[in-house]
């Protein structure tokens, strides 16, 4: 046996050791974000966390099979599933138009609205007069970014890896206004001691065609999960493993009607 | 016109039908591309020249071993060379900015607010870092006959900088410095991390916008191609015209001498 046959060999034999130990036929891989408070965070022992994270986990639960969280950056989310890095998307992603035509969605988990922030006092009108040359952060790839660049052409966007990195600038001065989901900027920046002295600016968005009709998994084109999970959430919702998880980090229930 | 339509309306068939890539897409935001190269190119070379004004006096205080100076410009080399450009970017734009100070100080507001002059500075000191070591070299390495020669003419000890080590030195830091020129293009991509819209950046756009995994970045990436070889073919040019006494020279075999019988 040649040196690199012996090689190839080895290879050969430890990837198999490897594919063993993960792929058993009943994982079920979730793609999950890290930095996104309250719906997934990183703890400082590494694991995850969150309102995205035990939801996944009550879904594998419920559908009776092992679960295996997957993380990935935001801006890769959907490439990274078409790749079949993982089977599912539960990482607060709103079910839009544009997001159908390259995947397809469960019923929504959960429905909340995004609204603006800025520094307290802070007077900028929401026209698209009003926000010529005004800076706003959003995080990249997202139903955020569809809506500022339809509605405010004339401001100066800038797009980030995460939605971390967005508050950062804010608090650095380097923005004017970020928006992002309500609970998300309440849990994750508003009250924390980095949002202080910042608030809310203007209403709620209201945009169906960017920002879609609620948050949903993702799966694959055809891929039959969409219906078990859909039938999945429905279980959870009715036998109160739903309510559990939502009490323990909101206040109401993010269910929405 | 008759013609332009026709060619989208094929390029829409072929991206629907039989192509992987929605070449429709890339097609409608090729402006956005060129502004994102002409960002890269402004960073890379704004920085290359910058850092090579700096890098010049403090490659000569390092080969002439100027006390004091040397061991503070090789500290400075060392730590620009030997830690990632990306962290350098992020130290100097999400680290600054945590500090009140910093963001009181008359710098924050037209420069260090401004990830394009963050991004500038980072780029500016990590080439000049690379640019020294190499160019100290190559003045180390001077013939000892190049400078007893400028010393039999008489020449003071500037003017034989100027006349001859620095001109020799350049020409033998030349293939180096291609690569060094390269590698800032390559480098430049960390710009898009900090929401500037380079090459990188238009690419990440695009597919954040669309929800999609690879227009944005295959057209980069053919971008960075195209730019690469236009580097390429400048220092090519350049090197047989400054370093052509040194390359092998084809001689008509009709001129050599005959082989003594």
């Amino acid at each position: 046996m040649s040196l690199k046959t012996k090689l190839l060999a080895t290879v050969l034999s430890a990837t198999s050791l490897f594919a063993g130990g993960t792929a058993m036929a009943d994982t079920l891989r979730m793609g999950v974000e890290g930095a996104y408070a309250p719906f997934s965070k990183k703890e400082a022992d590494g694991t995850l966390s969150g309102f995205d994270i035990d939801i996944a986990l009550a879904l594998c639960a419920e559908l009776n099979r092992e679960c295996e969280l997957v993380e990935q950056e935001w801006d890769g989310m959907i490439p990274a599933l078409i790749a079949n890095k993982y089977d599912a998307i539960v990482a607060s992603m709103s079910i839009t138009e544009d997001r159908k035509k390259k995947v397809d969605f469960t019923e929504k988990y959960y429905f909340t609205p995004s609204r603006f922030i800025a520094k307290e006092g802070t007077e900028i009108e929401l026209t698209q007069e009003g926000t010529k040359g005004v800076k706003i952060g959003v995080l990249r790839g997202t139903t955020l970014q569809c809506h500022v660049e339809k509605m405010y052409p004339d401001a100066d966007i800038k797009l980030y890896n995460t939605q971390e990195d967005v508050f950062a600038d804010l608090v650095a001065g380097r923005l004017d206004l970020q928006l992002n989901n309500t609970l998300q900027a309440i849990d994750g920046f508003l009250n924390t001691p980095q949002g202080e002295g910042f608030a809310f600016l203007g209403e709620d968005v209201d945009d169906i065609e960017c920002m879609g009709e609620g948050t949903g998994i993702a799966v694959r084109k055809g891929d039959p999960l969409a219906e078990e999970l859909s039938a999945a959430i429905k279980a959870i919702r009715a036998n109160g493993t739903y309510d559990e998880i939502n009490d323990k980090y909101f206040d109401i229930d993010i269910y929405g009607k | 016109m008759e013609n332009e339509r026709s060619f989208l309306e094929y390029l829409r068939d072929f991206s629907e039908t039989s192509s992987p890539l929605d070449f429709v897409l890339i097609y409608d935001n090729l402006g956005k591309f060129f502004e994102g190269a002409l960002v890269t190119l402004q960073l890379t070379f704004l920085a290359l020249f910058i850092g090579g004004l700096i890098a010049i006096p403090l490659a000569i205080a390092r080969a002439y071993r100027k006390p004091g100076l040397n061991q503070v410009i090789w500290g400075y080399t060392y730590a620009f060379r030997g830690t990632p450009l990306l962290v350098q970017t992020y130290l100097l734009y999400f680290g600054l900015g945590q500090f009140e100070a910093v963001r009181t100080s008359f710098l924050w507001d037209p420069i260090l607010s401004d990830p394009w002059w963050c991004v500038l500075i980072a780029f500016t000191l990590n080439t000049a870092a690379y640019t020294t070591e190499f160019l100290r070299g190559a003045i180390e390495t001077t013939p000892k006959g190049e400078i007893e020669a400028a010393k039999a003419c008489g020449m003071s000890p500037l003017t034989r900088m100027r006349l001859v080590e620095l001109p020799s030195a350049f020409r033998r830091a030349l293939p180096a410095y291609s690569n060094e020129v390269i590698f800032t293009l390559h480098g430049s991509v960390i710009a898009s991390t900090v929401t500037l819209q380079d090459l990188l950046g238009v690419g990440r756009w695009l597919n954040g916008r669309y929800y999609l995994a690879y227009e944005g970045f295959v057209t980069a990436m053919l971008f960075y191609m195209a730019i690469v070889f236009l580097i390429s073919l400048g220092f090519k040019y350049a090197e047989r015209r400054y370093l052509g006494h040194l390359q092998p020279r084809e001689v008509d075999p009709s001129e050599r001498a005959p082989i003594a019988a």
